[in-house]
């Protein structure tokens, strides 16, 4: 029941939050940060108490399961089922939630109870995805993300460095999200109605489905249309188009919630759906996938150095680092697919904290163009050194959670795939080049403008500090969020086992 | 062994940064600098307690596991040999007397907080260097004082150039780390661990010495090093580096991290003696950038680009002996050039700050009366620099060098090295006229202040002078047990040929410099104003052209890159179906017109088209 309320509970509060806007504008913002600090708790709590010993053979072990007939017609319940993997992310959500809320304390004026309910309703969906194991639940609570980020990022985003509108933007991001959720909704019905003749039994669920014995013919079309869904959500290029508009033009909390776990959600299918159903499949499409994953890396490098908006450099560094995701979860290595993860949970923290910094600088000088910042070192107590921190976790420095993310899906990989990491560490230079030239432009050289600015007040500076003691902690121990994802990392690279050498081969022939 | 003072020794740096980052400008300038220097100050006590207690031997402390999986477990591990207690005592007691003297040239300058927080959390990333008792954890330290290196080379950050020096110092020495991580990942995979200690034991049982995977793993070993150490062709960094403060420059730029790369390469020995071809490319390396620094160092006019480039020839005689299997007497010329070399910047840095950050050597001259104790430090450093024969501490390392290539029959190594040794007499008669002979070049040199402080100005520069002397020399313990027999332990045929020899290019290196920029000035002058000699001066001046080498070659087609793509080609690519659809659109959109005109005529000519096709259509309007 437990697993129940963790997605009611952002949906109540948002609702809560709507209603309670009539007793003023700090009524909705406390409503939604005790919600997701609730959210937080739970997981928290779940994660002390919950025990991750490996799974016996054969037997899929969930930390917590709760089923539920819902249209047994179709043989469509309430699945819901958390393991580590869902854990960690369920509580990422709490907490970059619960960021999400802090840093539009100031931002947003108009409207406030209406924003905090689409936030906690992104939110509660996005819970949802990481618990649904019935498909056609998942898909519900995946469509179901996308309507209140659209109402974010059209009411209360900005324009764009282009003379392009907010809506624009939303209906962009809508067109390409939906458009590939058609596809995943497509392939879900394909495998049920083959499960359907195989079995004569009609169901959507996970476990029934995972045996599922498809056509030769047609079980590539089925993994390509779950693979494409997520690869926009990842995003993988060429399907990025969406997201620097949407991340640039969406207000802060919106960006930290769409880098920081939109974008997880779609390696977490990936690693949920897309690898277990479709083993073999997935196993040939390694190399092509391996492939997006470096153009990905440098494609998304290349361009963050061409930006002239902060966010929309930002931006473009999350198709660089989910390239990195890519690759691992394409490797067959358990080491790989582990710091896929980590580096899930370190991109969650960098990107949020330079996200939120992009905010705070905007509130001070009203600007996101980089050409007309400069020697904001001197301007502005403390902040600079924030940036600073979070730049070098994006470029990789050792200590933080980045790192070990970077490293761990490096030396995993490497071993079945070297010319697919040799062009991957590329990608390491080009980060330190984009991730300098932000500071560059951004904090050094004579004052654009001069006179002082106010430094971070309280609540500015915990959320930076918090999200700083988090990168270096996961930098410097990661074995907590190790421990509990082993029994998912594990299974998830014997998929590919069968035949590694193979593998190793036909990477190689691609590149 | 107790572990407390080896956990003090970097861990009380780190507070120091700590306690600086966090004071949020609460810490007034003297404050700071107390905190600052302080927590080196007592690293290099706890080093020094550390050096008592050593038994001998390698002794390891495993703090905790940084992560695990499978067999991938890198631990927070320390190991404490005599290599790294060596180390150990060059970075916090020479960086303890550089922390001193910052606090006199810090002076006065906005930021000192921030300055000694960068410079701690240096000093504790460099202690984590040397100290990693795997790679991992020595690639976190390395990559750590890359990150000071950046943040304190751009110290000053009003001024664009110093922030371009900094990202140019960043991204070069990147590009070097990027070698060293593929080298790591390629370890792993082959030797299944990360552990030093254990590669260098499973590597000779798996590979065979000359093995292609042996070749890959030193070469990759040896690109990281080479951008560390400012080696070419990864070297373009360090005199652009100079930006930084002058304490920076004598601590990064010259004592400790750019000797990082000579440490590796010494502590993977075993590695690398497996790979001969690339030992003795690393040897090869060391003398090419030898040379090339030697000649660019002849070239300068402001004093701490002399000294730049003096360095990365010096680190090319490191490398030089690390080439001939002499690793003892690498680390060996490590430690006295950190000496004598900390000397020099620190006496450069008193100049600068004398003069009013005045640096150019044209506009300095005749301060020799004026500034006596940097003079003084100029005199004892350039000895050691020049390897004044049996006064200086620089002799009997460079000899050592000399005299391994020999033995190891190198001649061409050797000679280069006879050679360098000559030039850099020259270099350094050139810059010791130049900063305190002569005609004082502006005003700033006709009214220096001379520092006064006993304690932050005189201290230590006398300290590093005296260890500059023969006296650094001798305290050198010597690395006997740890490395491999080099090839002139054995043999002492021609020992004293060649140090008659070494004695007359340092010699011969001091006269030719004293006739042609006391003597000869005019003519030289005039010599370097027109024709061959305006070309090669350019030429050096500007460090052999690198720079604008890689300009062409690399920045530009990467600017070019970055600008054509910025629309973003492959969205624009996937906006086609939207493009496609309103072109229909627009195309549906003019047809309706509402005349009926045109719609009849549609009609017609629609329908004749249909007959047509049916008509022409084989078999099908029978």
């Amino acid at each position: 029941m437990i697993l129940v309320w963790l997605i009611l509970i952002p949906f109540i509060g948002g609702l809560l939050c709507w209603q309670a806007e009539t007793w003023g504008d700090r009524a909705p913002r406390w409503i939604a940060l005790v919600t997701m600090l609730f959210v937080l708790v739970i997981s928290l709590g779940l994660w002390i108490t919950g025990d991750f010993a490996l799974p016996g053979e054969g037997t899929r072990h969930w930390l917590l399961e709760w089923r539920a007939p819902w249209i047994p017609r179709f043989g469509i319940e309430i699945h819901l089922a958390m393991d580590g993997l869902s854990l960690i992310l369920v509580a990422l959500t709490g907490f970059l939630g619960a960021l999400a809320v802090l840093c539009s304390w100031h931002e947003i004026a108009h409207r406030v109870g209406f924003f905090h309910l689409n936030l906690l309703f992104i939110l509660g969906g996005v819970v949802g995805v990481f618990l649904a194991l019935d498909l056609f639940l998942f898909f519900l609570f995946w469509e179901m993300m996308l309507v209140p980020m659209y109402f974010l990022i059209a009411l209360w985003g900005h324009s764009g460095s282009h003379g392009q509108t907010r809506i624009r933007a939303a209906t962009r991001f809508f067109i390409y999200t939906q458009a590939s959720g058609l596809l995943m909704l497509v392939a879900i019905i394909a495998l049920v109605f083959v499960h359907y003749s195989n079995t004569g039994e009609l169901s959507f669920s996970y476990d029934t489905l995972r045996g599922t014995d498809v056509p030769e013919a047609l079980a590539p079309w089925l993994m390509l249309g779950f693979f494409v869904a997520f690869a926009v959500k990842l995003p993988v290029v060429p399907f990025h188009g969406w997201l620097p508009d949407a991340h640039a033009q969406a207000p802060t909390a919106g960006s930290v919630d769409l880098a920081g776990i939109l974008l997880k959600t779609a390696a977490y299918g990936i690693l949920r759906f897309a690898l277990p159903l479709f083993p073999e499949e997935s196993q040939a499409f390694a190399p092509v996938a391996m492939t997006l994953g470096l153009v990905g890396i440098i494609y998304g490098a290349v361009l963050a150095c061409g930006q002239q908006d902060i966010k929309r450099l930002i931006a473009y560094t999350s198709i660089s680092h989910m390239g990195f995701v890519l690759i691992a979860l394409y490797s067959g290595s358990e080491l790989a697919i582990q710091g896929a993860i980590i580096l899930m949970v370190a991109h969650a923290f960098s990107s949020a904290g330079l996200f939120i910094l992009s905010g705070q600088l905007y509130e001070r000088i009203h600007t996101r163009d980089m050409r007309i910042m400069g020697g904001l070192w001197g301007r502005i107590p403390v902040l600079p050194g924030f940036t600073l921190c979070f730049v070098a976790a994006s470029l990789g420095m050792p200590a933080t959670a980045n790192f070990v993310g970077e490293f761990m899906v490096l030396f995993g990989t490497f071993p079945s795939a070297p010319v697919v990491v040799v062009i991957a560490s590329v990608g390491l230079v080009l980060a330190a080049i984009y991730s300098l030239l932000l500071m560059q432009r951004v904090h050094y050289g004579p004052e654009y403008r001069s006179g002082g600015l106010r430094g971070p007040d309280l609540r500015e500076y915990g959320m930076m500090l918090a999200l700083l003691v988090l990168t270096l902690f996961v930098g410097l121990y990661p074995q907590p969020i190790l421990d509990i994802t082993t029994p998912i990392a594990g299974p998830a690279a014997e998929l590919f086992q069968q035949a590694p050498t193979e593998l190793a081969n036909r990477a190689g022939e691609v590149n | 062994m107790m572990a407390l003072p080896v956990i003090l020794s970097f861990l009380l740096p780190l507070a120091g940064t700590l306690i600086l980052a966090f004071s949020a400008g609460r810490l007034g300038p003297k404050a700071s600098s107390v905190i600052g220097v302080g927590s080196v100050g007592m690293a290099a006590l706890a080093t020094a307690w550390t050096v008592v207690n050593h038994t001998g031997g390698s002794e390891g402390i495993t703090l905790w596991t940084w992560m695990s999986v499978g067999n991938f477990q890198p631990t927070i591990g320390l190991a404490v040999d005599n290599l790294a207690l060596v180390m150990m005592s060059v970075i916090t007691g020479v960086g303890f007397l550089i922390h001193l003297f910052a606090a006199w040239y810090m002076t006065g300058e906005e930021g000192i907080t921030r300055f000694y927080a960068w410079m701690n959390l240096f000093v504790f990333s460099m202690m984590l260097l040397v100290l990693g008792d795997n790679l991992l954890l020595l690639f976190l330290g390395w990559e750590g004082v890359g990150l000071c290196s950046y943040g304190l080379i751009g110290y000053y950050y009003q001024g664009s150039a110093n922030g371009w020096a900094a990202f140019k110092a960043f991204v070069v020495t990147r590009i070097g780390d990027v070698f060293l991580a593929l080298g790591l990942f390629l370890m792993f995979m082959e030797l299944g661990t990360l552990d030093i200690a254990t590669v260098l034991a499973r590597a000779p049982e798996l590979w065979q010495p000359g093995s292609t995977t042996a070749n890959l793993a030193a070469l990759l070993v040896l690109g990281g090093a080479l951008g560390k150490s400012a080696q070419v062709p990864l070297h373009t960094w360090l005199p652009d580096a100079m930006a930084g403060p002058t304490p920076v420059s004598a601590l990064i730029h010259a004592a400790t991290m750019v000797t990082a790369g000579v440490y590796l390469i010494a502590r993977l020995n075993g590695l690398f003696l497996l790979a001969p071809g690339v030992l003795l490319l690393v040897g090869v390396i060391g003398a090419v950038s030898l040379l090339l620094a030697a000649f660019a160092a002849l070239a300068q006019t402001d004093i701490k680009r002399v000294l730049a480039y003096s360095t990365m020839s010096q680190i090319g005689y490191m490398f030089l002996a690390l080439g001939v299997g002499a690793f003892d007497a690498a680390i060996f010329h490590l430690v006295t050039h950190a000496f004598f070399k900390a000397l020099l910047f620190l006496s450069a840095g008193a100049v600068i700050i004398s003069c009013h950050h005045e640096q150019d050597m044209t506009r300095l001259g005749g301060l020799w009366r004026k500034l006596p104790v940097a003079y003084g430090g100029f005199i004892v450093g350039g000895a050691a620099l020049v390897a004044l024969p049996l006064v200086s501490a620089g002799f009997f390392s460079k000899d050592e060098i000399l005299w391994q290539a020999m033995a190891a029959d190198q001649i061409g190594l050797l000679s280069v090295g006879l050679l360098a040794a000559v030039l850099t007499g020259i270099y350094t008669v050139r810059l010791i006229l130049g900063t305190f002979h002569g005609e004082p070049g502006s005003d700033h040199a006709r009214h220096p202040e001379p520092g006064t402080n006993p304690v932050t100005h005189h201290l230590p520069l006398v300290v590093l002078a005296v260890l500059s002397t023969f006296i650094g020399a001798w305290i050198y313990p010597g690395l006997h047990g740890l490395f491999p027999q080099a090839p002139g332990d054995t043999t002492e045929t021609g020992h004293t040929l060649l140090q008659v020899l070494a004695m007359g290019a340092a010699i011969a290196g001091l006269l030719i410099g004293a006739w042609l920029f006391h003597w000869q000035r005019d003519w030289l002058s005039a010599r370097t104003r027109g024709g061959v000699g305006a070309v090669l001066w350019r030429f050096w001046h500007h460090g052999w052209g690198f720079d604008a080498l890689f300009d062409r070659l690399l920045v530009r087609p990467w600017q070019w890159s970055v600008r054509m793509l910025r629309v973003d080609l492959i969205n624009l690519m996937m906006n086609l179906p939207a493009v496609l659809a309103k072109a229909f659109n627009a195309g549906l959109v003019r047809s309706q017109n509402g005349r009926v005109r045109s719609y009849a005529l549609v009609m017609v000519f629609g329908a004749a088209a249909i007959l047509l096709t049916l008509a022409l259509l084989p078999g099908g309007a029978a």
